[in-house]
């Protein structure tokens, strides 16, 4: 008997309904949902006696594609359907049918459909979530517990959402080149956005959401399988979230805590990952521009080429977040360059970097902010100081591994030695 | 060992509800395959049975009227039936309880099959 992949119906939900949207035109995107929660039914009702059928994703789109043909059929005069379901209707038994379900167009489809969730008219959450939901097969529950939101706030955020979709005339075109150009750089932010989301979630169960990474990854893929989309910045964030992914497996030590880059056993970071990781960055250094997405790829890397924490590149990283800062100058970005300056010239040149910082006030409910001023105090030797800060952190902290973890470096200011001595 | 049918019966709304995410979706579908392998490796399974459609006729009296299904008078609709072997009846409930029908709020009706005395 065949056995289900993992999150199987999650992905064809995505497939599906990108497919459908087109052919019924995307002001029937409900009926599309429908369609397919319509052919998850019926795999309900028949897998558990026929067992699994050799090509699941086959067999689903097939069933959604037979229920669309009914539907059609019996709505085509009292809704408006996009042409693509008149040729659907006309052609049926012809291969121009098949050619609307070929794999080429399913992707195709998704790419279409990412495009259109990136509507301008869309504040970047909006984007994010309805991603989440259309083309990865999210639920309202299951994003608002990625996005630590409630169900009636997500559902909100998707409605508003979907309206402004459905009430777009069309989905987007793909075939456009300069339309196509102008809202890429969307796309890269809320596939970034989605990917940070897992890696540095602040969801309250898992500090690491690994779908969500997984996620981005796999619409990033999409993006390259595309020519025009293939560009060296795509290239750059699709580096940066394979070498951050390379380090997922070591962000929870064996006994299932959060462990920081320093901490990490490095023999779990997956050596497969990194490499493409690193192809990838080779792939983005083409082309006169340098977006933020190359330099944090390249940080990623750096890391990724130390074999510990000692014998990092820590100069190169620090002038990596000095260009990364004219790009990008968010206070996050500028705590991070400090961490790095304290690495690389001490302690007390980091904390320095920190004080300069114009809009740190703007850090006072990040958790990790208080975190760093803590670590570098107990580097310092001042045990007392650090305490307070992570005291203040703690208070801040959005999930249980985030206040288990600062409960030990708590313990280790009272100890007196920090875990990390660095000579 | 005798055997006994499993009808399973759940109403609209209640399989609807069930329904959820396709995610949740996709552990309920696991969820009845594991229980019914675990059937068929104990060998209680006689026959798989057979899902049933939702949709059909009714023929009904002696004027034979036929009227379409589904059928808004009863309240839950026969999805399927398994065909058991069990020891006796409290064995074939005992095998029934881990059925992940229930948690969509549905009904697993078990009957013996009458033996014939030919």
């Amino acid at each position: 008997m065949t056995e289900l992949q993992e999150h199987l119906f999650r992905r064809e939900a995505g497939r599906m309904v990108a497919t459908l949207t087109r052919i019924f035109g995307v002001e029937n995107l409900a009926l599309a949902e429908d369609v397919v929660q319509d052919a998850f039914c019926r795999a309900l009702e028949v897998w558990p006696f026929r067992g699994v059928p050799e090509n699941p994703s086959a067999w689903l789109m097939a069933t959604a594609k037979h229920r669309a043909l009914d539907l059609l059929r019996r709505d085509r005069r009292a809704r408006t359907f996009a042409p693509e379901a008149g040729r659907l209707l006309e052609t049926e038994a012809a291969p121009a049918v098949e050619d609307l379900f070929e794999p080429h167009a399913i992707r195709d489809d998704q790419l279409r459909m990412m495009f259109s969730c990136c509507h301008p008219g869309l504040p970047e959450a909006a984007q994010v979530a309805l991603m989440l939901h259309i083309l990865c097969g999210f639920s309202v529950d299951e994003i608002a517990g990625a996005f630590v939101s409630t169900h009636a706030a997500i559902e909100k955020r998707l409605t508003r959402a979907k309206h402004t979709l459905s009430g777009s005339k069309r989905l987007f075109e793909i075939a456009d080149a300069a339309d196509f150009a102008a809202r890429l750089p969307a796309v890269h932010r809320a596939l970034y956005l989605l990917f940070n989301e897992g890696y540095h979630g602040a969801s309250p169960e898992s500090a690491v959401r690994v779908e969500l990474c997984r996620e981005a990854m796999r619409l990033a893929a999409l993006l390259l399988e595309h020519a025009p989309a293939a560009t060296p910045v795509t290239h750059a964030l699709a580096a940066l979230m394979w070498l951050h992914a390379a380090r997922l497996p070591a962000r929870l030590d064996a006994a299932g805590r959060l462990s920081v880059l320093a901490d990490q056993d490095r023999a779990r970071w997956d050596p497969g990952l990194i490499v493409e990781g690193r192809r990838l960055l080779e792939l983005s250094a083409q082309g006169p521009r340098l977006s933020e997405y190359h330099l944090e790829a390249a940080i990623a890397a750096a890391h990724a080429s130390a074999p510990c924490v000692e014998a990092t590149d820590w100069a190169q990283i620090v002038s990596l977040y000095d260009l990364l800062m004219t790009i990008r100058p968010t206070p996050v970005v500028a705590l991070n360059r400090a961490i790095a300056v304290a690495e690389r010239d001490g302690p007390d040149r980091g904390l320095r970097e920190i004080e300069a910082m114009a809009d740190r006030d703007r850090l006072v409910a990040y958790p990790f902010y208080h975190a760093a001023l803590g670590e570098l105090a107990l580097r310092g030797g001042r045990g007392g100081t650090a305490q307070q800060h992570f005291l203040a952190a703690l208070a801040l902290a959005r999930s249980s591994m985030e206040r288990q973890f600062l409960r030990q470096r708590i313990a280790a200011c009272q100890g007196g030695t920090p875990r990390h001595a660095r000579t | 060992m005798s055997e006994f049918v499993y009808l399973y019966r759940t109403t609209n709304e209640a399989s609807q509800a069930a329904m959820g995410s396709p995610e949740q979706m996709q552990k309920s579908m696991q969820a009845w395959m594991a229980w019914m392998k675990q059937l068929a490796d104990r060998g209680h399974i006689k026959d798989q049975g057979h899902p049933l459609e939702r949709t059909g006729k009714l023929i009904t009296g002696r004027k034979k009227t036929v009227t379409d299904g589904p059928y808004a008078e009863t309240k839950d609709i026969i999805g399927g039936y398994t065909l058991i072997e069990a020891r006796d009846l409290d064995q074939a409930v005992e095998l029934s309880l881990g059925c992940p029908i229930f948690e969509g709020g549905g009904v697993v009706e078990v009957r013996p099959v009458r033996k014939l005395d030919m």
